[in-house]
């Protein structure tokens, strides 16, 4: 099952996720991951490209992400070098000149055109919730059919579809049209024993004692009222950084050293720290 | 997965149960439309149909669309499989605060002493309407000003964005230039060029509807439906009591009487008490403050801790573009800012202004609109 495979790549995913990523290949359909931030989303989509010995190809979403930065773009550089070389040569039949300078090799793939022409591959678009709803449009057209029309060159489409992961750190409602094509999975803060599995597995050196006491201690994070409650990337920056330190287990002094590497308020750090001094007294 | 139990059930009847489920999911408020429904079929022939953890999955990522679905499907899926989740059911994700202690707002208790509001109990006379106080006005005076407020236009401040539009000044467009001079048979005459196109600032409104609100917030939410009517892609107004309420889509009506009945039935919380500071936390857990102007009618009387509300404003002084702080008591010239949560505020305010007449909202437009308004003595001298 995936899940083995998932693991073999120091993944530790549970039976949901599993399940999703799984029915998302056998389906051929994009996984849309929604979750707090820092909970392994975009780790899946580079530990899928492992498996399948493909290539990941990331499209990092913004504000105002357009079909130039997503689909593709026209080399105008070498177009306009393109047109003196044609005006010298006396070579000025419009016709003629625009089949040459609207050809494919003038043409830029950006990551959604360079997905669609390298089989296999993994496409992930992450942080879909950054674009504005106009993007979503674009989107929407090529995971529907993986092809994109090029209005000067025609339509390209891909023989084998990526594997598309979507991720959305929800400070924004995605359009149910784009939602619906896709496998909805909303992913968690793992439980305390897969924390614990997953310390173990990633930060080698890390004893068992320190594993355990830094899960609990994130767990207990993630229940308070923080501005931003810490993620598995955050604990595994946390747990290396305690270990570059040397420790062993969570000592006190060296657990409020390092906690920039865990919280990133200055509020979050100040409520743990006033928290903790509470239980050592 | 396991090959025991029950014979494998033939495709009619799964169908007929996905069909059900779907049905119950829907008037349970998921949306489960068909098109989920053909994507549950089809994720079911790829799995065990006869485990229920496998069909429970499969539903789940095909039928749900939100955090807000799961808790709704999990019940759906115990009532309608018979079984219990498979997992542990996920808190629903909402953007309410309930208060910690329930305190009934009453006007006679001494708290805001400090702040004894006396504006104007006896209006003269020659007074124009517009710099009433709208706490004193009659039925009849009192339509006229939600009627001018309705007429109220809201020119936006703009701000730049990341889209591009053709232009005489600006960067090179590579895509027009191109396409031009191959219509002249490869002559580049001229370079066309693009600049980035702007659009209106977001501005969010957080009207407080606790008790010593009262007589101004419905004037307030008016104001609101205003911008909401002019503006309404880049608009968002909650409403602040005891719970955070986002009530856009009520004033999206474009009849004022009819937006102001939807915001009654949407409001939980009127005329209550205010923790100002907890809902502020829960506005910035939200994607619209960042960048946005963010106007706050309140008149400070918070019932939660000012070190909390103080904290919360700093952040969101950080998060927005500007902090417009609307205190209908500021009208009045012996008004000193006193309570405690006003106190907190103020530091991270960029503008504080009143908020008790019509001319005081034709400042705060001319302020949304990037003009620096007037300030409090020219409004007041007005009066």
């Amino acid at each position: 099952m995936l899940a083995e495979l998932l693991d073999g790549h120091d993944y530790l995913a549970d039976e949901g996720l599993s399940t999703a990523a799984f029915l998302a290949l056998r389906m051929g359909r994009p996984l849309f991951l929604e979750g707090e931030a820092g909970v392994g989303k975009t780790e899946l989509a580079k530990t899928l490209a492992a498996i399948l010995d493909a290539p990941l190809i990331r499209l990092q979403c913004y504000e105002g992400i357009d079909a130039a930065q997503a689909l593709y773009d026209w080399d105008f550089a070498r177009q306009l070098l393109h047109l003196k070389a044609a005006e010298v040569t006396g070579a000025t039949d419009a016709g003629a000149l625009e089949g040459e300078i609207y050809d494919r090799r003038f043409l830029v793939a950006r990551p959604l055109l360079r997905a669609l022409e390298t089989q296999p591959s993994v496409l992930l678009v992450d942080e879909i919730d950054r674009a504005d709803d106009e993007f979503e449009a674009f989107l929407l057209e090529v995971l529907s059919d993986f092809t994109i029309s090029i209005p000067e060159l025609g339509t390209i489409r891909a023989q084998t579809p990526p594997v598309v992961v979507v991720t959305s750190n929800r400070t924004r409602e995605v359009h149910d049209a784009l939602k619906r094509r896709c496998l909805y999975h909303w992913l968690e803060h793992p439980g305390f024993d897969r924390e614990v599995a997953i310390l173990l597995r990633r930060q080698p050196g890390c004893t068992e004692r320190l594993a355990a006491e830094v899960a609990e201690a994130a767990a207990r994070m993630r229940g308070a009222d923080l501005v931003k409650p810490p993620g598995v990337a955050e604990t595994l920056d946390w747990t290396a950084a305690l270990l570059t330190l040397g420790a062993t287990r969570l000592d006190p002094g060296l657990a409020a050293a390092s906690l920039g590497a865990l919280l990133k308020y200055r509020e979050d750090q100040e409520a743990v720290r006033a928290e903790w001094d509470g239980r050592h007294a | 997965m396991p090959d025991m139990g029950p014979p494998v059930p033939d495709a009619g009847s799964v169908a007929g149960a996905a069909a059900g489920f779907a049905r119950t999911l829907r008037a349970a408020g998921v949306a489960a439309d068909h098109h989920r429904e053909q994507s549950f079929l089809r994720a079911l022939a790829h799995l065990d149909v006869t485990s229920e953890r496998d069909v429970y999955w499969a539903g789940r990522v095909t039928l749900c669309a939100g955090p807000d679905d799961l808790p709704r499907y999990d019940r759906c899926f115990a009532a309608f499989f018979g079984g219990r989740r498979p997992s542990p059911a996920r808190a629903a994700m909402t953007v309410t605060v309930t208060r910690t202690v329930a305190l009934p707002y009453d006007p006679r208790e001494p708290e805001g002493a400090g702040e004894q509001s006396a504006l104007p109990a006896t209006a003269s006379e020659v007074e124009v309407l517009r710099n009433r106080d709208v706490a004193h006005l009659t039925e009849a005076e009192r339509r006229e000003i939600h009627h001018l407020l309705a007429l109220l236009r809201d020119e936006r401040e703009r701000r730049s964005s990341r889209r591009f539009r053709p232009s005489h000044r600006g960067d090179l467009d590579g895509r027009r230039t191109v396409r031009e001079a191959v219509r002249r048979g490869g002559d580049v005459a001229r370079l066309r060029l693009r600049a980035h196109r702007d659009r209106p600032r977001r501005v969010v409104v957080v009207v407080d509807v606790s008790g010593s609100m009262a007589p101004y917030a419905d004037t307030l939410l008016r104001f609101a439906h205003a911008l909401v009517r002019t503006e309404p892609g880049a608009t968002e107004v909650f409403s602040a009591g005891t719970r955070l309420t986002r009530i856009t889509a009520e004033l999206r009506h474009r009849d004022p009487d009819v937006a102001m009945g939807a915001c009654s039935a949407a409001i939980p919380d009127w005329s209550g008490g205010t923790r100002l500071g907890e809902e502020l936390k829960a506005l910035l857990r939200l994607p619209h403050p960042r960048g946005a102007t963010v106007v706050i009618a309140s008149d400070g009387w918070e019932r939660g801790s000012a070190d909390l509300l103080g904290a919360q404003m700093a952040r969101l002084s950080r998060i927005a573009h500007r902090v417009i702080w609307v205190n209908p008591h500021k009208g009045d010239p012996a008004y000193r800012p006193l309570t405690a949560g006003m106190r907190a505020a103020l530091p991270y305010v960029t503008d504080f202004v009143a908020g008790h007449s019509l001319a005081a909202y034709e400042n705060l437009a001319a302020l949304l609109a990037g003009r620096s308004g007037r300030t409090e003595r020219e409004v007041a001298a007005d009066a």
